[in-house]
């Protein structure tokens, strides 16, 4: 089954000219009680689709500042139920894609069927499990597919073009390319050998290609003309709201 | 059964980035344990450096008192003073073998931080040991050893500060710098093959225990029991003894402090199903599936979660799983000490002590061995904190 909401979403941006902008949040950051209206300006201020974190004590994909970030949500009491919850009474005043990241235990634990379940009835467009493997992913994919929920595929400058293929089999949604050999964080300069993944990454997929860990600014694509269909971005983001500063103000620089 | 898995368990729940070295990590197994050049050189440093075989101790005061005949597999014999350097010397060789200049490792007490600085030094590998903060503070005597064997010791601020979290920092380093480096896992615990590669290594432990018991027997043992933290020491016990369908087989698990709720480490008796550290297992975990804090008096019993084997030989019914709290570990510790003249880990008392809590079940004249997998210099200081603050 071919879900095409994410990958739309990326085509109309990349229609009009632009990269689309995937934004990342921590369900609950920087606190609950803000967190649904941050999700609501970054809506109306660019963002094509919403990347929600799904806090996790553990998170081995992620820098210090994403890490901080869920923890604190944690300690707020953030669960998947609350950003579930949360998510269905707000997602008809949302027009991006919503997708959640987060690492398979906490979902395993909220039962994988209930959770492709509640996931779509909450209007959830695509999922990113940091730690799950083509291998151990197979069948919550087409458990998520069945739902209408893409499993995201998460690849990177180390991946060979073997392993592509398999994500590209059943990938869905768009394909997530990670920048750097390391963990999420903006970093000032992107390596070099990122252009050489990329294009083998447009070449495989026949989804999307959008790429995300260590974007700081929008100058850092400008020499990756061509190759990457959307940007995500995190840590910057998290820091910038973190100052006291707003997601309009940080939206601005990427329009 | 699943690549990778034991039964339901195991698996490799990695980010996609790690899936790279763990494949050739798998390769370089494949290629070069069997190889002749790496089991005589691993053999010679097992004989010449490591100081193996350990000894297998029949400890015939306590047997008196305790109506069994208790045996002891020495591993606070090994160089180092704990099993934990058959596998890092074994890794720290094929470290060498895959043409990397570099290991990593994660530590909670120190033992395995220790052990791999130790080998490191020995083949003439960088090293890098991370180390939950709290744990740096509270174990600074390994500190400075691992530091003087070259290898650099670097505090882990982030989480509870403690072992899991020291994993957690390891596999973010080894995600970075995988073309270079190896991580040199220290349990038989985490994503496969590291489950595979360090039974492999440790399963030197029940080989010799098995022979050095016919040989002053003649029989198989009626018993062997270990302790289990990630698992390492009693999946080496075990391994050789799982397919003699005679021998029982307990590991033990730590209880904590040991009254109803209290934080523990015994996953196996006390967790559910979840995943952690790349491997489906048992857990300690809320309701929601974010990890608890464990504790146990003994610091390299520490950890939420055990290896996948383990949770596969508990539920095939293969091998018994019992707990032993704090103070019964204490008691056991100090029983060692004044019978035998042998100073125990921490860890290895509770293997000791359920022995010791179980003796009327073991029938008398039994022999069983229990896995003494460290030396108990290290436990000092935690040992006489116990004693001031709960009396004698
Ligand atoms: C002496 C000793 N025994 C046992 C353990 C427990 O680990 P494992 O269950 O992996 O053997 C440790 C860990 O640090 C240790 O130092």
């Amino acid at each position: 089954m071919i879900i095409t909401t994410l990958a739309d979403k990326i085509n109309d941006a990349n229609a009009k000219g632009r990269t689309a902008l995937i934004p990342f949040l921590p369900g609950g950051y920087p606190d609950k009680e803000k967190f649904w209206k941050e999700i609501l300006e970054l809506d109306a201020n660019g963002a094509d689709i919403i990347e929600i974190g799904m806090p996790f004590s553990d998170p081995v994909a992620d820098g210090p500042v994403v890490e901080a970030a869920s923890l604190k949500c944690l300690d707020a009491g953030v669960n998947l139920k609350w950003i579930l919850e949360g998510l269905a009474k707000v997602r008809s005043q949302i027009n991006a894609g919503i997708v959640l990241m987060g690492y398979y235990n906490p979902v395993l634990q909220y039962g994988l069927e209930k959770f492709a379940k509640d996931a779509n009835s909450a209007g959830v467009n695509g999922l990113i499990i940091a730690d799950l493997p083509y291998e151990e992913g197979v069948e919550f994919r087409d458990l998520l597919a069945k739902n209408e929920v893409a499993l995201v595929p998460l690849v990177g400058l180390n991946t060979s073009p073997e392993r592509m293929k398999l994500y590209a089999d059943g990938g869905n949604g768009f394909c997530y390319f990670v920048s750097v050999l390391g963990t999420t964080g903006d970093r000032d300069s992107l390596p070099e050998e990122i252009k050489v993944g990329l294009k083998q990454a447009k070449e495989i997929f026949n989804i999307p290609v959008a790429l995300g860990f260590g974007l700081k600014h929008p100058s850092q694509l400008i020499q990756l003309e061509g190759l990457v269909d959307a940007a995500v971005f995190g840590s910057a983001l998290i820091r910038h709201l973190g100052d006291g500063k707003s997601c309009a103000e940080f939206m601005k620089v990427w329009k | 059964m699943k690549r990778g898995y034991f039964g339901d368990f195991g698996g490799q729940f990695v980010p996609e980035l790690l899936m790279p070295p763990l494949l050739e990590l798998e390769e370089a197994m494949g290629k070069i344990l069997k190889s002749a050049e790496f089991q005589q050189e691993f053999t010679s440093l097992l004989k010449n450096f490591v100081g193996r075989p350990t000894a297998l101790t029949y400890c015939a005061n306590l047997s008196r008192e305790l109506g069994f005949n208790l045996w002891l597999k020495r591993e606070d014999l090994a160089h180092t003073g704990a099993h934990k350097i058959n596998n890092t010397v074994g890794q720290a060789l094929l470290t060498k073998m895959m043409g990397k200049p570099r290991m990593i490792a994660e530590t909670g007490a120190g033992q395995h931080g220790v052990a791999t600085a130790t080998a490191a030094a020995l083949l003439d590998l960088e090293c890098e040991i991370y180390m939950g903060a709290v744990d740096v503070k509270r174990q600074s005597h390994n500190v400075r050893r691992m530091e003087l064997f070259g290898a650099k010791c670097i505090p882990v601020e982030s989480g509870t500060q403690t072992l899991k979290d020291a994993i957690n920092a390891a596999l973010r380093m080894w995600i970075a710098n995988q073309r270079t480096t190896h991580y040199c896992f220290g349990t038989a615990a985490g994503p496969h093959p590291f489950p595979l590669l360090v039974r492999e290594f440790q399963s030197i432990i029940g080989r010799e225990a098995k022979q050095q018991f016919k040989e002053r027997t003649g029989e198989m043992p009626y018993m062997v029991v270990a302790c289990v933290g990630g698992g390492s020491n009693a999946i080496g016990m075990f391994h050789e003894f799982v397919s003699e369908e005679s021998v029982k087989i307990v590991g033990v698990e730590a209880a904590g402090t040991g009254e109803p709720g209290c934080f523990n480490s015994a996953p196996i008796n006390l967790g559910t199903p979840g995943v952690l550290h790349g491997a489906h297992s048992l857990l300690l975990q809320s309701e929601d599936g974010q990890i608890l804090p464990s504790h146990s008096i003994s610091a390299g019993l520490d950890y939420p979660g055990v290896g996948p084997e383990h949770v596969h030989l508990h539920a095939s019914g293969r091998v018994q799983y019992g707990m032993v709290n704090d103070s019964q570990a204490i008691n056991a510790f100090k029983m060692l000490c004044h019978n035998e003249g042998i100073l125990p880990a921490l860890e290895s008392s509770h293997a000791v002590a359920w022995a010791i809590e179980n003796k009327d079940s073991i029938p008398k004249g039994a022999n069983v061995i229990v896995n003494l997998s460290g030396r108990g210099d290290k436990d000092m200081d935690i040992f006489e904190d116990y004693l001031k603050q709960h009396g004698k």
